[in-house]
């Protein structure tokens, strides 16, 4: 068994309201340091195969058929053995 | 004439759609349940608004998986009309039946409001009736509205004219004030290249009789049909 963490972002350039939206909060909370935000999402997804090859596979397919629409998304993804 | 309106899960104006064409404009109307694949029959398709599934993950992502989808794109490829209308806009790019995605609005507010557009084209079977830069009145209702696509295919969208209505000002000026959400080139509605498939975020079923402030959505439907009794002649 595999576990799949996958985070779809915003492809650069894509503008981003929520991510805007969520810098200038941290402006406004004097957080000095940051130079921006941007939003995204996370998805877990276990994967019943004990060939991380085929996870890997698997996870490519689930991004690009659901999770994420390629005219602005991005994907990318940890893949960990579970054991037990 | 024989519309099909397209019910998805969480569809929340197909009774709105079926109410001014059956009942406002006298035309023959079904709904079509979204677990149907067979969309024979029909003239015309219109995928409605609403929150299909929810807008979980993306929205229109998981309606482009219902089987009337299969339906949907035999029914394009034959050159038959289809008409999505905001959260029916957002499917057919999905299934990729029309470009783009619509991105959050600016705001990041659920905006619902009358807006004015302006019709750049009025050679397409949705627009016929219309005079070319006519202003029209007809509201939104949408989060989920900003239109974008990548530059190339905007330039494609502009060559062909495929930007059919765009937010503008009382007077048909297009300007940023006017746009009210970041609409890319404010993009409020776009054919696709074949001029059969129109995709709009504004609500035509909504302005189709006086006591609802405007009837400036009604020529959407009066041209669909003056165009398939054409045909049919």
């Amino acid at each position: 068994m595999f576990k799949a963490k996958i985070h779809i972002t915003l492809k650069p350039g894509v503008f981003d309201p929520q991510g805007k939206a969520i810098f200038s909060a941290l402006q406004n909370l004097d957080h000095e340091m940051a130079r921006g935000a941007r939003a995204g999402k996370y998805f877990e997804s276990e994967l019943a195969t004990e060939n991380r090859r085929c996870a890997k596979g698997e996870v490519e397919k689930i991004c690009q058929d659901l999770l994420a629409n390629p005219v602005i998304k991005e994907y990318s993804y940890r893949i960990s053995e579970v054991i037990g | 004439m024989r519309f099909g309106v397209i019910t998805f899960l969480s569809s929340n104006c197909d009774h709105d759609c079926y109410w001014a064409l059956k009942k406002v404009i006298s035309q023959e109307v079904k709904f079509v349940w979204h677990k149907e694949e067979k969309t024979d029959g029909f003239n015309c398709l219109i995928l409605l608004g609403g929150f299909s599934w929810g807008d979980y993950l993306r929205t229109g992502a998981i309606a482009k998986f219902s089987p009337v989808i299969k339906g949907v794109e035999k029914f394009a490829q034959k050159g038959r009309l289809i008409l999505g209308i905001c959260n029916g806009f957002q499917i057919l790019q999905e299934i990729g039946l029309l470009p783009g995605v619509m991105l959050q609005n600016e705001s990041l507010c659920f905006i619902c409001e009358y807006v004015y557009l302006k019709v750049e084209n009025e050679k397409t079977p949705f627009t016929s009736r219309y005079q070319k830069g006519e202003v029209l009145k007809i509201p939104i209702a949408y989060t989920v509205g900003n239109f974008f696509v990548e530059r190339p295919t905007l330039q494609k969208l502009k060559e062909g004219n495929r930007a059919v209505l765009r937010y503008c000002d009382k007077e048909g000026r297009i300007t940023r004030v006017s746009n009210p959400n970041g609409a890319m080139d404010n993009i409020a509605a776009v054919i696709n290249d074949s001029g059969n498939v129109l995709g709009m975020m504004p609500h035509p079923e909504r302005c189709v009789e006086p006591l609802l402030g405007s009837t400036d959505g009604r020529k959407i439907f009066e041209s669909i049909i003056s165009g398939v009794a054409d045909e049919e002649r």
